[in-house]
C-alpha cells in the first residue's frame, strides 16, 4: 500500500505524517507537491495539518485551489481512502469532499492539547481496528476545529454514522455536537482535526492513533 | 477600472464568537445599549474592466467560487468606478 | 562624491543642527565618523554608522564585561559571533541555539513585537544551516491585578503562539514571572533550537570577489526605521502614518524562506547567509563583508520593494521581517532563483562582493554611501562604564526579615503560593502553543525542562530557560551564579548532560553606574558558574535601557541551556511514577528566604540576602544525580526552586494520579522547612529496591541525601515537620487551585 502526503506551502505536519507511515506500518510513503497532478501510483492519501497559505482568507479555502486537489477529488472517486488532518479537515470540507465548515474555537485561542475521545463507529476503513465506544487520546492542535453544520446535515451524519470521534468529556472548541472526526457518506474520505500522527509510540504521551493507520492498511489488504 | 467592496460575515444562525466577546467588553466598559454585534471581514478588489456588468458578473462568481463559504458566510458588495 | 537627497537634511545641517542625535550618536562618535571618512557623512551614512554602532548591533557598552563569559569547549563547534552558538553532539551532528530579546516593540505593540520576535531568533538559527526544532520564551510581566499587564500578557502569548504554530516549530517550554518591576518595561525573550549536520553548517561571511549579493523574501517596507528620521523631518500627516509603522510578522512567508534556505544549504549553493534582523540590510550586508575582509557594492534600485519612493535611508535600516540575506556564486544563481520559484519567493542580486575595503551604496545612479567597511564594525566605539556599589544593595544586606514570614500558618501559606500566578500551573499559556508539532517533543511544557528527541538516533536534547531577577537584585552576582546552575540543574533532572548556554541580558540603563554594577557582577556569577559546570555561553543578546519612568527593572539575566540525554531510557520526568517507591532529598535546606516566592507573597517584597550557591556542590550534585539517572534508578527528579520542597513535592503529584507522605526533621522552623528556597537541591523518588544504590552514588559524589518519605496510593500531600503535621491536602483540590489561578485572574481580562 502506498501513501502519499500532499504537501502544501504551510504545510507543518507532512514530514509527521510520512515518519507516522513509516514508523507505523513500514509502508512506502512519499510527499506530493501540491503542483503535482499525477495520483495514480497512491493507495491512500493524506492531507497533512499546518497553515497552508497561511490560514489567510479561511483556514483551507486557498489550498483547495492547489493542482493536488483536482486529483485528490478524483482518488476519493475511484474509492481510494483519503484523510485530512487538522488542516488537512479544512480543506477537505472546502473542497466539498466533507459536509460542514471549521470555525474558530468558541474560546478563540488555540488550543493544543490532548482530549479524550470516544470512536463512534468502528466499522470503516479508518478504524476498524478500534471497537466501537473505545475511549482514545489523541492531541489536539488548532484554532479552528469548531466543526459547524446545519441540523440537516447533523441528522444525516449521525443517521449514517458518519461520525467517527467525538470529544468525551470537554468539548475543546465548541464543535457541533462535538464532532472531532467525520466520513463521507461513502466511506471512504476521513476529516479529523485530532492528529493520530502524534499519538503512535508511548513516548509521546499515548500511542491511541497508530490504529488508523494499521486500519487503513488491513482494509487494503483485506479488499 | 472597479473597485469591488465586499464584506464577508457570518450567518445570522451561525455563532460568532468574537462579537460575542467585544460585545462582554464594550459592556464592561459601560457601553450597555449595546445589542449585539458581528465581525466580518471587509475585501477591496480592483477589477480591470470598463463594464460595470462584467466586474458585477466577476465579483458574483468569485465570491461564491472563493471569497465566502457558503456553509456558513454571507456576502455583499458594492462596486465603485475608479479613474 | 558622496550624493545627498534634497528631501534629506545636507551633511552640513547634520553638523549644524546635531541631527545625529536624534539617531542615537554622541557628538564624539560623529566626530569619530568624519575621521574614518576624510569628510562630512551624509544622512545615510549616519543613520548606517548609527544602527552599526548601537548596543544592539555594537555591544559598545557591555563587551569588556562580556569577554568575561566562557566561550569555548570541547565541543564548541561556533561561539558568539555569528547568528547562533553551535555545538557538537556527536556522530557529525551539532545543537544550534540562541536567546534574543524583544522587550520594547512588545511593550509598544504585543502581539506583534511578540510574533516578530519568534520570527527573528528562528532566522538565526536556520540561517546557519540548522533546522529549527523547538522555541522556547521567558517572559516577564507586571502584576497581574492590573489591566494593562493582562492585556499585554495575553496578546504577548497570542504573538507567539500565532507565529510559531504557523511556522510549525514546537514551543515546549519557557517561563513567565509576574512581578511589579516590570510593569511599565515587559521582558520578551524568545530562543530557539536547531539541529544540523557539521558539513551544513553556514556562515554570515561574504567572500570571493565577484560572488553577488542576493536578496530573498519579503519586499522591503517602511516598517521598523528608527523613530529619528521623522523627529527630523517637518509633520506631516504623511509622516504621522509613517511613524507608526510597527513591524508586522508573517508566519507563513517565513515558512517558505525556511523550506528554501534549507533546500539551498542542502545542494551546497551558499558561499554566506545572514538574517536580515536588526538593522535590515546595513547590518547584515556588512557584518558579512567584515567577516570577509572584503568590500561589498549594492544597488538599491535592484531591492524588492513594498513602498514607493523608498530613500536609501529607508532601505538600508528598514526593519521589514521574513528576508534573508545571500552570498553566492554566480553559477548558482539559476539554481537559487529556481529554488525561490518553487515556494514562491522573490529574490534579487543586489550586489556584489567586491575588492578592497569599501562599503559602496548606489539608487539611481548616485553613489549614496561609501565607506570603509571595518570602521563599521572593528572600530565601533567601546565604552567602559563606571560602577558603583548601589546603595540599596547595602541596606538590603542589612535586612533580615525571616521573622516576618514566622508564625503563619504552614498549610494557608502553601495554599496562597500554589496559585501565586508565579508558582500556578502556565497551562493557560502553553496550552496556546503547539508543543507537540514534529512529533519529536517526548518531554511537554510543564517540567524542570522540556525534551525533543532526536529522530533517527537514541538521543535527545533537554532544555530549560531560567533567570530569577528577585536574587540578582539582592545580590547579582549570587543571582547569576543560580540563574545558571538552575537551568543546568533542569536538565540534569531531564537526564541530560548540559552542553551549553546562551543568555539574555536584560538590563537597565548602563550609564546608571548602579546598573552598570548589576550588569558587571552579574556577568562575575555566571561566568563562575559556566567554568565550574563546563557550560560555556555559545551565543546572546543585550537589552540595555529597560526602564520606564525612572524606573529599572530587576536585572534580569536569562539563561537557555541545552543539555544532551545520551539515550532516550534516561529521560526522566518529575511526576511520581507509583506507590511505595521511595522520596529522596539530595542536598541541604538552609534557612534562605530572602528574595523568596514566600517572601514576595506574605510581605508583597523583598529583602535581604538570596540563597548562596557553593559551585563546587553544585557540581556534585549535577554529577551525582546524573549518575544516577544513567544507572536507571531514579524514577522520577524534580529541581527545588521558587516556593522550596512544599512547592516541588505538590508539583510531583499533580499529575501522577498518587501522593505523597513525607516526614521531614528540621533543625529550623516549619515555615523554612517547607518553602526555603536553598539551591543545589533536588526530589528523587526510587524504588524500595534501588535505595540502597542510590545512598551508595549520594555517598560516593558526597551529596546529603536523606529519605523523606514515599510515594502513596491515595491522592494526598501528607508533610509533617518534626513530628507534626503541618500539610494535608487532597491533590485534586490543590490542583485545581494550582491550575485555576492564571485562568481566573485572565477572566475578568478587558481588551486593554
Amino acid at each position: 500500500m502506498r501513501f502519499a502526503v500532499a504537501t502544501f506551502p504551510g504545510s507543518n505536519c507532512d514530514l509527521d505524517c510520512v515518519h507516522a507511515v513509516e514508523d507505523v506500518l513500514g509502508a512506502p510513503v512519499s510527499t506530493v507537491w501540491h503542483q503535482q497532478t499525477d495520483l495514480d501510483e497512491f493507495d491512500a492519501i493524506i492531507l497533512p495539518g499546518g497553515f497552508s497559505y497561511g490560514d489567510y482568507l479561511r483556514t483551507g479555502a486557498l489550498a483547495r485551489f492547489s493542482p493536488v486537489m483536482e486529483s485528490v477529488v478524483a482518488a476519493a472517486k475511484q474509492g481510494k481512502l483519503v484523510i485530512g488532518i487538522c488542516n488537512g479537515f479544512q480543506i477537505l470540507c472546502e473542497v466539498g469532499l466533507l459536509p460542514g465548515a471549521l470555525m474558530a474555537n468558541d474560546h478563540l485561542q488555540f488550543r493544543c492539547a490532548t482530549p479524550e475521545l470516544v470512536v463512534e463507529n468502528a466499522d470503516t476503513p479508518f478504524t476498524q481496528d478500534y471497537q466501537s465506544g473505545e475511549q482514545i487520546q489523541i492531541p489536539i492542535a488548532h484554532g479552528e476545529g469548531n466543526y459547524y453544520c446545519d441540523e440537516q446535515t447533523l441528522q444525516e451524519l449521525e443517521e449514517n454514522r458518519q461520525i467517527l470521534f467525538r470529544y468525551n468529556s470537554e468539548n475543546p472548541n465548541g464543535s457541533t455536537a462535538g464532532i472531532a472526526g467525520i466520513i463521507n457518506r461513502a466511506g471512504n474520505v476521513l476529516g479529523m482535526m485530532p492528529h493520530p500522527e502524534r499519538a503512535i509510540v508511548d513516548w509521546m504521551g499515548s500511542a491511541d492513533g497508530a490504529k488508523i493507520f494499521t486500519s487503513m492498511l488491513r482494509n487494503w489488504e483485506e479488499r | 477600472m472597479y473597485k469591488a467592496i465586499i464584506t464577508v460575515t457570518l450567518k445570522e444562525s451561525v455563532l460568532d464568537p468574537q462579537g460575542v466577546a467585544v460585545k462582554g467588553s464594550l459592556h464592561s466598559l459601560g457601553f450597555t445599549t449595546v445589542q449585539d454585534v458581528r465581525i466580518g471581514k471587509q475585501l477591496e478588489v480592483t477589477i480591470d474592466t470598463a463594464e460595470r456588468e462584467q466586474a458585477q458578473q466577476q465579483t458574483e462568481e468569485f465570491c461564491q467560487k472563493l471569497l465566502a463559504n457558503p456553509v456558513i458566510e454571507n456576502y455583499r458588495y458594492q462596486l465603485e468606478e475608479m479613474n | 562624491m558622496v550624493y545627498s537627497l534634497p528631501t534629506e537634511p545636507s551633511p552640513e545641517q547634520v553638523r549644524e543642527q546635531s541631527l545625529y542625535r536624534e539617531m542615537g550618536l554622541a557628538d564624539d562618535e560623529y566626530e569619530q565618523i568624519i575621521g574614518h571618512l576624510g569628510r562630512l557623512p551624509n544622512w545615510t551614512e549616519v543613520g548606517v554608522y548609527s544602527v552599526m554602532w548601537s548596543e544592539h548591533c555594537s555591544y559598545k557598552n557591555s563587551k569588556p564585561l562580556l569577554r568575561k563569559f566562557p566561550t569555548e569547549g570541547p565541543r564548541v563547534l561556533q561561539g558568539p559571533g555569528e547568528g547562533a552558538g553551535v555545538i557538537d553532539i556527536g556522530d557529525g551532528q551539532a545543537v544550534v541555539f540562541k536567546i534574543e530579546s524583544h522587550n520594547h516593540p512588545s511593550a509598544v505593540e504585543p502581539f506583534q513585537g511578540a510574533a516578530t520576535g519568534v520570527g527573528g531568533i528562528i532566522r538565526d538559527v536556520f540561517s546557519m544551516g540548522a533546522r529549527p526544532v523547538a522555541l522556547l520564551n521567558s517572559l516577564r510581566f507586571g502584576s497581574l491585578d492590573n489591566n494593562r499587564v493582562k492585556y499585554l500578557f495575553e496578546h504577548v502569548v497570542a504573538g507567539i503562539a500565532h507565529y510559531g504554530n504557523c511556522i510549525g516549530i514546537p514551543t515546549v517550554g519557557g517561563e513567565v514571572v509576574f512581578d511589579q518591576s516590570y510593569e511599565g518595561n515587559p521582558l520578551v525573550n524568545a530562543m530557539c533550537v536547531g539541529l544540523l549536520s557539521h558539513d551544513q553548517l553556514q556562515k554570515g561571511i561574504a567572500s570571493g570577489v565577484g560572488n553577488l549579493v542576493v536578496y530573498v523574501g519579503a519586499s522591503t517596507g517602511r516598517d521598523g526605521i528608527h523613530g529619528a528620521t521623522f523627529a527630523s523631518v517637518e509633520l506631516s500627516e504623511e509622516s504621522e502614518e509613517k511613524r507608526s509603522a510597527v513591524q508586522v510578522g508573517d508566519p507563513f512567508m517565513e515558512k517558505l524562506l525556511l523550506e528554501a534556505c534549507m533546500e539551498m544549504v542542502e545542494q551546497e549553493l551558499l558561499v554566506g547567509i545572514q538574517d536580515m534582523g536588526a538593522a535590515g540590510l546595513t547590518c547584515s550586508s556588512a557584518e558579512m563583508a567584515a567577516k570577509g575582509t572584503c568590500g561589498m557594492e549594492l544597488n538599491l534600485d535592484r531591492v524588492p520593494q513594498r513602498e514607493t519612493n523608498m530613500s536609501p535611508y529607508e532601505i538600508m535600516l528598514s526593519e521589514s521581517q521574513e528576508r534573508m540575506l545571500l552570498v553566492i556564486e554566480e553559477q548558482n544563481l539559476a539554481r537559487i532563483e529556481a529554488i525561490c520559484k518553487k515556494w514562491g519567493l522573490q529574490s534579487a542580486v543586489i550586489g556584489q562582493v567586491t575588492k578592497g575595503d569599501r562599503y559602496q551604496v548606489y539608487q539611481k545612479g548616485e553613489c549614496v554611501a561609501d565607506i570603509p567597511v571595518m570602521t563599521l564594525v572593528d572600530d565601533a566605539p567601546i565604552y567602559h562604564r563606571e560602577e558603583k556599589i548601589p546603595a540599596y544593595y547595602t541596606e538590603m544586606k542589612e535586612i533580615n526579615d525571616t521573622d516576618q514570614l514566622e508564625g503563619h500558618n504552614p498549610e494557608s501559606l502553601f495554599e496562597q503560593l500554589i496559585q501565586s500566578p508565579n508558582l500556578a500551573s502556565k497551562r493557560w499559556v502553553y496550552q496556546q502553543y503547539d508543543h507537540m508539532v514534529g512529533t519529536s517533543t517526548a518531554v511537554l511544557p510543564g517540567s524542570d525542562a522540556a525534551v525533543v528527541v532526536v529522530r533517527g538516533t537514541d538521543k535527545a536534547l533537554a532544555m530549560s530557560t531560567d533567570g530569577n531577577s528577585r536574587y540578582v537584585y539582592l545580590n547579582p552576582e549570587q543571582g547569576g551564579r543560580i540563574a545558571v546552575a538552575e537551568a543546568a540543574r533542569n536538565v540534569v533532572c531531564a537526564g541530560a548532560e548540559p552542553l551549553g548556554v546562551t543568555d539574555c541580558l536584560n538590563f537597565g540603563s548602563p550609564e546608571n553606574p548602579d546598573i552598570y554594577w548589576q550588569l558587571s557582577k552579574a556577568i562575575d556569577g555566571m561566568s563562575a558558574a559556566c567554568h565550574t559546570l563546563k557550560t560555556p555561553i555559545v551565543g546572546g543578546n543585550v537589552s540595555l535601557y529597560n526602564e520606564s519612568g525612572d524606573q529599572a527593572i530587576y536585572p534580569t539575566p536569562v539563561v537557555g541551556m541545552v543539555g544532551l540525554i545520551e539515550q532516550r531510557a534516561h529521560i526522566t520526568t518529575q511526576t511520581w511514577k507509583g506507590a511505595g517507591e521511595q522520596i529522596y532529598l539530595l542536598g541541604e535546606t538552609l534557612a534562605e528566604l530572602g528574595g523568596s516566592e514566600l517572601q514576595y507573597v506574605v510581605t508583597g517584597q523583598v529583602s535581604g540576602q538570596p540563597p548562596v550557591l557553593d559551585l563546587e556542590k553544585e557540581k556534585s550534585l549535577q554529577t551525582g544525580l546524573l549518575a544516577m539517572i544513567r544507572q536507571g534508578i531514579v524514577t522520577a527528579a524534580h529541581d527545588l526552586a521558587e516556593g522550596g520542597i512544599a512547592l516541588a513535592l505538590a508539583e510531583s503529584c499533580m499529575d501522577s494520579g498518587l501522593g505523597a507522605e513525607i516526614t521531614l526533621s528540621s533543625p529550623h522552623s516549619h515555615v523554612t522547612a517547607l518553602f526555603s528556597e536553598s539551591q543545589s537541591r533536588v526530589l528523587v523518588s526510587v524504588k524500595k529496591s534501588d535505595m540502597e544504590k542510590l545512598e551508595q552514588l549520594a555517598a560516593k559524589y558526597q551529596i546529603p541525601c536523606t529519605r523523606i518519605g514515599e510515594v502513596i496510593e491515595q491522592e494526598k500531600l501528607l508533610i509533617e515537620v518534626n513530628g507534626e503535621e503541618v500539610i494535608g491536602r487532597s491533590i485534586p483540590d490543590i490542583k485545581q487551585l494550582w491550575e485555576g489561578a492564571i485562568p481566573c485572574k485572565m477572566k475578568a481580562s478587558l481588551t486593554n
